[in-house]
């Protein structure tokens, strides 16, 4: 079983790599704010993983944890680009 | 190896098998809108398949009530926030592909002119 995690572990590196560098090329703000949304759930997911791996279940909260503030942080961003510009 | 175990492990590698395909469409597709459609709904699906794998396999109580209480709040914030953000997409005038041929926003959201990077706001408020 903890193979399978390690080997799992290392395949989320695949979309990491994909994720940070549509983050990095953008083009514009709004593509980066969504390859954040989406580290988000990466995050998440590898909190998952690091629960079973290692068989303690505080990684889950942790995983809780990073998706809320996921949610806020995308939410926030959301707002900076609707409001940006109109004041 | 348990039937949990086994369902468990089934659910993680199905999960980054979605995980894998958001990250795809997060770079081929061509706008954010697209991409956006990649990321919040394959993503979604990614994440929680791989709490719920998880959960499987701890089998705790604890970390069953933990795991649910995810995979239940990554279900109502991600359409909520993906929303938000094609929203905000679209009325910061952020490069939409194929906006210009058909717009059923027109007149329904404010829409501006240029993308928020090439408008040089950012600079003049520090």
């Amino acid at each position: 079983m903890s193979t399978l995690t390690l080997v799992l572990l290392a395949t989320l590196l695949l979309p990491l790599a994909v994720t940070v560098a549509r983050m990095l090329k953008g083009p514009g703000m709004a593509d980066r704010f969504v390859a954040l949304d989406m580290l988000t759930g990466i995050a998440v997911a590898a909190a998952a993983l690091t629960a079973v791996l290692t068989g303690r279940r505080e990684f889950l909260d942790v995983g809780l944890g990073l998706a809320v503030f996921g949610f806020v942080g995308t939410t926030a961003l959301a707002a900076f680009l609707t409001r940006k510009g109109k004041a | 190896m348990s039937i949990a175990e086994i369902a468990g492990a089934f659910f993680l590698v199905v999960g980054m098998f979605f995980i894998g395909v958001a990250a795809l469409g997060l770079l081929r597709f061509r706008d954010a809108l697209q991409r956006m459609h990649a990321s919040t709904k394959a993503g979604t699906l990614g994440s929680g398949l791989s709490v719920l794998g998880a959960v499987l396999i701890l089998a705790e109580p604890g970390a069953t009530a933990i795991g649910l209480v995810t995979v239940a709040f990554l279900l109502l914030t991600v359409p909520i926030a993906g929303h938000l953000l094609g929203r905000a997409a679209y009325m910061s005038g952020a490069e939409l592909s194929d906006v210009n041929k058909r717009d059923e926003l027109k007149g329904v959201l404010e829409r501006e002119e240029q993308p928020l990077e090439r408008r040089g706001g950012l600079e003049e408020q520090r």
